[in-house]
């Protein structure tokens, strides 16, 4: 199970990481960005197009799927269930933000312990940092990208600085990182 | 959890186990630390020894997280597709089920109003927790909310001027008792409590999201059973009618999650 968060900064990255990514992928893929809290298709649309894999807005009780990705949709934190369901859930903003990062990070590390692999990009606040610290408690791999290469480092850096991170990667190295995993 | 879920329904009688667990989970969890529990133990002893923290237990580990003219296209569909359809009956009666501290039944009232509608209409806003349905009867907000509300308000294709609605003091805005008239608040659990009445509207938004699939069909019937041939029922942006049992008398309107009754 691979879950990405980002915030500012880290479409770009997606939007070129996507293409790249195996068509056989064996695990299913969690998408978390901080986006503004309209329900419009947009955002979904967008990542489908780059991609032959299936990409998807998250659903509620929708089981989890190899080789499918899911977008958290927008004003919801995203969370997994031990029987391989989503759910979502509308409380209180993380790090002012819903979808936060952290939530499902979190949730992601409890259920799936060492199957976990928690990527976190470019963007603004600290949301991400204590999930991909969970991540790491629970046994699971954790990747940050390289802050130099991230439009807004302070995400990133911010995960370095009291995560532990197992690899720092720009793109290229993201990619054949996940392809390899 | 699970042991303490049992303890709940066996010493209280609310039954939780048929909520979603992750979310349940992450509000106990969050609970825990906020009264600095050293262990689950000492939680659990406590949740069975006081029925004052048990009242705290089910107000914090419910989400009760709302604003006015939440999500503003519904409201705007609400407005030009479904009141106008209510018009012609002689008392619109609207259940808020989960209604929390009331910020979506005051956004009804106000809407009804500006279709010359307030005054034949009853809302009944049903929680399971006492105390919000306090402050939801009380009617006041903080200010520092309004600007948002306001906003959402406009975006809604509200045109009035939102602040005359209410009167602000001592940095709250209480709302106007014209509305809350036509309010009526009482307690219900949807887990276990049974139809009360028949309803033209029913309104249960990001509730059925913490239920697991079982439950949720089985407060759908709820819902069917309350609902007049014809009347409306509107779920949360990420809920849907489409997997449940009740779902061949229903006809969703456009892409919006607001179903009504086929005859």
């Amino acid at each position: 199970m691979l879950v990405i968060g980002g915030s500012a900064g880290s479409l770009e990255v997606i939007v070129r990481l996507l293409p790249a990514l195996r068509r056989d992928l064996p695990f299913p893929v969690i998408i978390v960005l901080h986006r503004k809290s309209s329900s419009d298709s947009t955002l979904v649309d967008l990542l489908a197009a780059k991609t032959f894999l299936q990409v998807k807005e998250a659903d509620e009780k929708e089981e989890l799927q190899p080789g499918i990705v899911y977008i958290a949709p927008s004003d919801y934190h995203l969370l997994v269930e031990t029987d391989g369901t989503l759910s979502l859930d509308d409380s209180e903003k993380v790090h002012y933000s819903r979808p936060s990062i952290d939530v499902t990070f979190e949730s992601v590390a409890e259920c799936y312990g060492e199957k976990a692999c928690g990527l976190l990009l470019s963007g603004a606040n600290a949301d991400g940092t204590e999930g991909l610290k969970r991540i790491k408690a629970f046994g699971g791999l954790t990747i940050v990208q390289d802050p130099a290469t991230a439009e807004v480092p302070f995400m990133p850096d911010n995960a370095v600085a009291f995560a532990v991170v197992d690899y720092v990667l720009p793109l290229n190295g993201i990619i054949e990182k996940i392809n390899s995993l | 959890m699970e042991i303490l879920l049992n303890d709940v329904l066996d010493r209280y009688g609310y039954d939780f186990t048929d909520y979603t667990k992750a979310s349940l989970k992450r509000r106990i969890t969050r609970l825990m630390s906020l009264d600095k529990f050293p262990s689950f133990a000492e939680f659990r002893f406590r949740l069975q020894k006081d029925r004052m923290y048990f009242d705290r237990f089910v107000e914090e580990i419910t989400v009760n997280v709302t604003e006015m003219f939440r999500d503003p296209s519904f409201y705007l569909t609400l407005r030009q597709e479904v009141i106008p359809k209510l018009a012609a009956c002689p008392l619109i009666r609207i259940w808020h089920a989960g209604c929390s501290t009331g910020e979506e039944v005051y956004s009804m009232a106000i809407l009804l109003k500006e279709a010359g509608l307030l005054h034949k209409s009853i809302m009944y806003a049903t929680d399971i927790n006492p105390d919000v349905l306090e402050k939801a009867r009380r009617g006041m907000f903080a200010l520092n909310t309004l600007k948002l509300y306001s906003e959402n308000y406009i975006a809604s294709g509200g045109q009035a001027d939102f602040s005359s609605y209410y009167t602000a003091k001592y940095g709250l805005a209480k709302f106007d008792m014209a509305l809350t008239e036509k309010m009526v608040f009482a307690t219900h659990n949807l887990v276990s409590d049974r139809s009360f009445n028949e309803f033209q509207l029913i309104l249960c938004r990001n509730v059925l999201i913490y239920f697991d699939k079982v439950l949720q069909d089985k407060v759908l019937s709820v819902f069917d059973q309350s609902l007049e041939p014809l009347g409306f029922l509107a779920l949360g942006a990420k809920e849907t009618l489409r997997f449940s049992t009740i779902i061949p008398q229903y006809r969703q309107l456009n892409k919006d999650r607001i179903w009504r009754k086929m005859e």
